[in-house]
């Protein structure tokens, strides 16, 4: 137990040491190391947008999503063609690009912020609306059979992406997407701003998702991820308020998406595999703890930074005359985030920063370990011991 | 005198009898029907996309027995079927070749298969010789050693502590990755070829191109699947193996040892991953992400099927690659006017995403499958 309470912070101050550390030791310019750090800061609160958004669904509600890509995808592109301007060669091609008609406000000046408001609010909106038309075909599905169909969606709407030439400019992508405030101070700075801005975001989300898991609602989200059964019993509509958190969780990662397009200002279908823009999400919420809208945070944290750095050690393989690990490196650090998935679940199942057990404000938390969603009530040596999980188990029962 | 009609009736009420998951409901009827359809027209209008789709589908099908045995008998979807596929036909790959990549260059390890005399003359018309059949051994016996591996480490572990299927799914789904990335380590994101070259397609009547190299993958898979239904059907094992995937608890009490069930059920799904995974690397080529890309089609194919259904796996299979291979080809036009000019034909990067609608429409209409027991 006592080596259990060190892991977290160690690592925690591990990541950390070493993001810090393996740049200002290469460069002498301090400018150059904050830069660094302030892209990898703004990686990490993009991903934790998206880690939050999963942690509704699956954290939450026990929502089997593996399509997360699908919704970062569409509030990506949403934002890219509410805030860009129309196309201007007939070379690129899509719809909207409604940039320039969104200074009808005139009092608000808004040629720095209103595409954005816009833009942000059009990511969450779209993403929650393509939520809530798979929800009514996917989510009464067994809990495996949601996680294979929201693949296949993601995988089809990818596809859509790609093969209508006219919808989003292909495979090509769209390109000069504009940034928030971005007028403000000049390009090097505007990395701050930026941070401030999407840092603010997840401060924003982070406060309402603690609030709404707090609430009645969240309570009955928990109780249908324990036992659905019950909790119907218990009068509850279990599907609408499976779909709600379907949909809210989707916003968010529209949100995330719309971030992520703002920052890296070009958004093209190859940025969004099923690895990179579901499996990483699914490995942040699980190291970090899901169930925990810290841990998630923290999760999106030790995860983006172990990627970061196997990018910077790249540098030292090949000073070091390790060219074949230098160019490996890529694969390597996928690789370990795999192994890092069934490790963590092997060992450590509820992640660094296990969900909080939570019942009411009035009643003392309990010391009790809560279990993680997937996990049996009854601690490792159950009384069902070898036998292979049953059918029922944990699923709505519609297919068995 | 008992009038013709009732003998017909008699044939009905028997074959309802028979096939109870056939006459249970009339959208299962409506999906047969479907299917059915659309299978004869495909035969009739497109010979040859049928065939090719044949062949496609006899690839899935190999994949799709295993993933339904395993997922029959331990209740999860299990993610790195499709890589493990690919894995396994790098592992050939590497007994044929003794190749991987190294620092810049091939790394040529000195001994393979293909050093063997004669080993890379082709077989008669074939474009390879008994060396990647020894291979496709060597990764057979690899595989099926991983899948015991894995279970011994890993999976047995999760069934002590009762965990749910999503954890075992998310489990299978970091080995995925793991199986991807070594892949990707070891030879690199090229596309590789067992035999590089371009081999000519042979003529057959009505149409159809074939080359030599697909009818063997259509013996192959023909062999394999009977061997499995000699196993599953005429095998104390196999009669165990059933037992289990109807129901584990009533299989435990009646004294059958699920542990040894659940292990030929790695091993048998080991040996089919590892034969799928040579003859999809044979009639397409070894790609480290083609792995992924085959799960929605084993899926479909497990799905439509019945989960736990080996002979549902297979005709799912078929439906599954055919309707991707004439999805593409197919033209519609009434009076000589083409009607949705915009969506058919397809363009080739939606192939996949056909597996996913037929998946899609089966979970709607009917989850448990063609072949499934009623819910």
């Amino acid at each position: 137990m006592k080596a259990d309470r060190f892991i977290t912070p160690a690592a925690w101050a591990l990541v950390t040491v070493a993001i810090v550390t393996l740049p200002a030791s290469r460069s002498q310019d301090l400018g150059g190391v904050i830069s660094f750090l302030t892209g990898f800061a703004i990686l990490v609160a993009i991903f934790a947008i998206l880690a939050l958004g999963l942690n509704v669904q699956w954290g939450y509600t026990g929502i089997f999503n593996f399509g997360v890509v699908a919704f970062f995808m569409v509030g990506a592109y949403t934002a890219a063609i509410i805030t860009k301007g129309p196309a201007t060669t007939e070379y690129v091609r899509y719809v909207g690009g409604f940039g320039d008609k969104l200074d009808f406000i005139p009092f608000l000046d808004s040629e720095q912020w209103l595409p954005f408001l816009f833009g942000t609010a059009g990511a969450a909106i779209v993403a929650g609306a393509l939520a809530f038309v798979l929800s009514i075909p996917t989510l009464r599905l067994r809990e495996d059979y949601l996680a294979i169909a929201t693949i296949g969606i993601a995988e089809l709407l990818r596809r859509i992406a790609i093969e209508e030439k006219g919808l989003v400019n292909s495979d090509r992508g769209l390109i000069g997407i504009p940034s928030p405030l971005e007028d403000l101070v000049n390009p090097p700075e505007y990395k701050f701003i930026f941070f401030g801005v999407v840092v603010g975001l997840v401060i924003l989300i982070l406060i309402a998702l603690e609030a709404g898991s707090r609430s009645p609602w969240g309570r009955v989200l928990k109780a249908i991820r324990e036992d659905e059964t019950t909790a119907a019993a218990a009068g509850k509509d279990i599907f609408n308020f499976k779909m709600q958190s379907f949909v809210v969780g989707a916003m968010i990662m529209g949100v995330g998406g719309a971030a992520y397009a703002y920052y890296s200002r070009s958004v093209s279908p190859d940025a969004f595999t099923h690895f990179f823009g579901t499996f990483l999400i699914w490995a942040m919420l699980i190291v970090g703890g899901s169930g925990n809208n810290k841990g998630a945070i923290l999760g999106a944290y030790i995860v983006w930074g172990f990627y970061s750095i196997t990018g910077l050690m790249r540098a030292y393989f090949a000073d070091w005359g390790l060219e074949f690990l230098e160019l490996r490196m890529s694969f390597l650090r996928d690789f370990v985030v795999g192994a890092l998935i069934v490790i963590v679940l092997l060992l450590r199942p509820a992640g660094l920063l296990p969900e909080e057990r939570r019942v009411s404000l009035f009643m003392q938390r309990e010391d009790k370990q809560p279990t993680p969603p997937g996990e049996p009530e009854s601690g490792p040596t159950g009384s069902r011991a070898d036998a292979p999980p049953d059918r029922e188990k944990g699923s709505g029962g519609q297919a068995s | 005198v008992v009038p013709e009609s009732t003998g017909f009736a008699e044939l009905l009420n028997k074959a309802r009898e028979r096939y109870p998951a056939v006459f249970d409901n009339l959208g299962t009827a409506a999906l047969w029907v479907l299917f059915a359809g659309l299978l004869i027209a495909a035969l009739i209008l497109y010979t040859n996309l049928f065939v090719v789709g044949v062949i496609f589908g006899s690839i899935i099908a190999l994949g799709a027995i295993g993933l339904t045995l395993i997922y029959g008998i331990m209740k999860f979807a299990h993610f790195a079927h499709g890589d493990m596929m690919m894995l396994a036909a790098y592992l050939a790959f590497f007994a044929l070749t003794g190749r991987i990549v190294g620092e810049k260059t091939e790394v040529d390890l000195g001994w393979s298969l293909d050093r063997l005399p004669g080993a890379t003359t082709g077989l008669g018309p074939l474009s390879f010789g008994y060396g990647l059949l020894l291979a496709m051994l060597v990764a057979l016996i690899a595989t099926v050693a991983l899948f015991v591996a894995l279970d011994n480490l890993i999976y047995r572990r999760l069934r002590q502590r009762g965990s749910g299927i999503v954890i075992f799914a998310m489990v299978s789904l970091g080995i995925a990755i793991v199986a991807r990335s070594v892949i990707l380590i070891l030879w690199g994101p090229e596309p590789r070829f067992y035999v590089p070259g371009i081999f000519p397609a042979h003529e057959f009547p009505f149409g159809i191109k074939l080359k030599a190299d697909q009818i063997f993958i259509f013996a192959t898979v023909a062999i394999a699947a009977i061997l499995v239904y000699f196993l599953l059907f005429r095998t104390r094992i196999g009669k165990a193996m059933r037992a289990t995937s109807d129901n584990p608890e009533l299989a435990r009490v009646s004294g059958i040892d699920t542990d040894q069930v659940i292990r030929w059920t790695w091993a048998i799904g080991g040996a089919l991953v590892a034969v799928a995974g040579v003859l999809l690397a044979i009639q397409a080529q070894l790609k480290p992400e083609l792995g992924f890309t085959i799960l929605l089609p084993l899926f479909a194919a497990a799905i439509l099927g019945g989960i736990g259904s080996p002979q549902g796996a297979l005709i799912g299979a078929m439906i599954v690659g055919i309707t991707q291979e004439v999805s593409l080809g197919v033209e519609i036009s009434i009076a000589g006017r083409d009607i949705l000019p915009q969506i058919l034909p397809l363009a080739p990067g939606y192939k996949f995403a056909v597996a996913f609608v037929i998946l899609i429409l089966i979970l709607l209409v009917r989850p448990q499958g063609l072949f499934g027991a009623k819910a």
